[in-house]
């Protein structure tokens, strides 16, 4: 029997694998993700019908319950509140792990071994608690938990519930410190009640509380101190710890598939980390750390600029005769695109910029909005095709060909700053080159710095030209004004 | 033992195929792998429903509960998502 299940937990996991390698393009993608779904499938009927469920009618409740839920955040999500569903799903993901590991000790508690066995019935004797079982419990609450809490604060800076400005208060890094000692304490007394198991299980229950209660503390301080616009980071690291959590309890129950999986979705997540954090030439450390930036709505300088320099703007009508005279465009979105919801509006001004023989492509920056990939699919809801977004690395050689640049609700990563000053807090961070086009057109409410608090070079530049106010308007009128064009 | 084998072989093949995911699939990416790492619901059911204990199997149900919504909502949402990757530009809004 034990056989039978773990074939069908191998045959799961290597459709996970296989899943996730058919990502690797976006023409077998969705074949991908169906694999993967399969391979749950084959994972969950094997565990109902191979172990013995004595409670087979709770659970089909709270699968019911969770699948309807799950079904219903599915469908009605808008695309540009996706990184809030991650976030949510990464806290859930972690919870569960957490909840599976504190079952499984929950057994233990204030029974001996034989009574836990009457208790049980028929089911087979409890193993003895090992160490290895105490760590990888302690592990996977710990991991679970953090992962939870700190992915709640995530949701509501990302939703606006609370601010995104890095929160920070005099004696935090002490807290946090203190907060941490406690965490290693009640490890301690969770290992301490598993060695002296046989006689008493109460310093495993207090220890678990303990532990339970103080990571949810910690996941909260770890990331309300980070701003709003480094989430993507924050989001990319709690996914992956969401999948640790889920290996850890995997190493509890010793369930490979539960460990394979885990891993997969941790690496995934650490290798998102890396990118974002390589992609603003900061370190994770730095990142973690928190308050830096989260200048997002902060009153900047007036129109003048506080740099001195001389800013040039710009009106629909003669930016829609620079784009209709041009034989490329390269259209720069950022998070002010996905705020001002103009992604519809930006696909219709391409059709017609196409309808006249302009190439229009995108240049996308690994960082734009907030999380890994987020303009990608905000565009590919508006319909763009996806050959027509490049990778920042795949468009930097195509600005000098380029007429116009139209920067859409994007600012530091366009801010040639990175390139040239040193001691800016973006020197060093990879950018796109919109300045090396014959003309750069920025759409933007106003000229208050992005979310590095640093003034933006770029707006400053002889080539130039800034088209201010709401980039959903000032888009639609554009394309108003190129179709009028004749 | 054979555990953390599995484990640091699971993290090669993990590096091995997930940093060739272009960056245009990095949401769905995510929200698949939430889907993925909802694979904790076959440790809540065994969990949940083998032991007798009245505290674990609530516990293990409302993990169970949890990390359905996991399961379910990202798969669907992710292929909400993949569903609008085309290279054609398609007919007028169909979703």
């Amino acid at each position: 029997m034990y056989t039978v299940i773990a074939l069908a937990y191998l045959v799961s996991a290597c459709l996970f694998i296989l899943g996730l390698k058919r990502l690797q393009s976006p023409v077998t993608a969705r074949q991908g993700n169906q694999m993967a779904a399969l391979g749950m499938l084959v994972a969950v009927v094997a565990t109902l019908f191979l172990y013995e469920i004595l409670t087979p009618v709770e659970m089909i409740v709270a699968t019911v319950i969770g699948g309807g839920i799950g079904a219903v955040l599915a469908r009605r999500v808008e695309m540009t509140s996706m990184p809030e569903l991650v976030a949510v799903f990464n806290g859930f993901g972690g919870l569960a792990s957490a909840l599976v590991a504190s079952a499984e000790v929950a057994r233990y508690f204030s029974e001996t071994p034989a009574a836990a066995e009457a208790v049980a019935g028929g089911a087979p004797p409890l193993a003895p608690l090992t160490l290895t079982l105490a760590v990888t419990v302690a592990a996977s609450v710990l991991i679970g938990t953090v992962t939870f809490s700190g992915s709640f604060v995530a949701f509501a800076k990302l939703k606006g519930l609370i601010s995104g400005q890095p929160a920070q208060f005099l004696g935090m890094r002490a807290l946090t410190v203190l907060l941490l000692l406690g965490v290693a304490a009640a490890v301690g007394l969770i290992l301490y009640g598993a060695h002296v198991f046989t006689q008493d299980s109460a310093f495993l229950m207090g220890g678990l509380l303990g532990l339970g209660g103080l990571a949810l503390i910690l996941g909260i301080f770890l990331v309300i101190p980070i701003g709003g616009a480094d989430m993507p980071v924050v989001v990319a690291l709690l996914n992956s710890y969401s999948g640790l959590a889920a290996a850890a309890t995997g190493f509890v129950l010793d369930n490979i598939v539960l460990i394979i999986s885990g891993t997969l979705v941790g690496v995934s997540g650490l290798m998102l980390t890396r990118i974002m954090c390589d992609a603003m030439n900061r370190s994770l450390w730095n990142v973690l750390l928190g308050g830096f930036g989260g200048a997002d709505d902060s009153d900047g300088p007036a129109v003048e600029g506080a740099t001195g320099g001389t800013v040039r703007e710009t009106s629909p009508a003669d930016t829609a005769i620079l784009l209709t005279y041009a034989e490329q465009v390269v259209v720069i979105p950022g998070y002010g695109m996905a705020v001002a919801q103009a992604q519809h509006q930006v696909q219709e001004l391409a059709e017609v910029l196409e309808g006249r023989g302009v190439t229009v492509k995108y240049g996308i920056h690994p960082v734009a909005g907030r999380m890994p990939g987020h303009m990608n699919v905000l565009l590919a809801e508006a319909n763009v095709p996806y050959d027509h977004l490049y990778e920042m690395d795949d468009i930097n050689p195509e600005f000098p060909n380029t007429d116009v640049s139209l920067v859409i609700g994007a600012n530091d990563v366009v801010n040639p700053a990175a390139r040239t000053k040193k001691g800016s807090p973006i020197y060093g961070m990879p950018i796109l080159d919109a300045d090396a086009s014959d003309t750069v057109v920025v759409l933007k409410r106003s000229l208050r710095p992005g979310y590095s608090g640093v003034q933006n070079d770029l707006f400053y530049n002889d080539n130039t030209r800034m088209l201010f106010g709401d980039a959903k308007e000032s888009v639609g009128e554009l394309t108003a004004e190129v179709k009028a064009l004749g | 033992m054979e555990n953390l084998i599995i484990f640091v072989l699971a993290a090669f093949i993990g590096v091995e195929i997930l940093t060739k995911v272009p960056q245009t699939l990095h949401t769905p990416l995510m929200s698949g792998a939430n889907a993925i790492s909802g694979i904790t619901m076959v440790g809540a059911l065994v969990t949940a429903g083998m032991v007798g204990t009245p505290v674990a199997k609530w516990l293990g149900a409302l993990a169970l509960m949890v990390a359905t919504i996991n399961v379910v909502g990202g798969f669907l949402v992710t292929d909400r998502m993949l569903k609008m990757f085309t290279r054609k530009p398609r007919p007028p809004r169909d979703d």
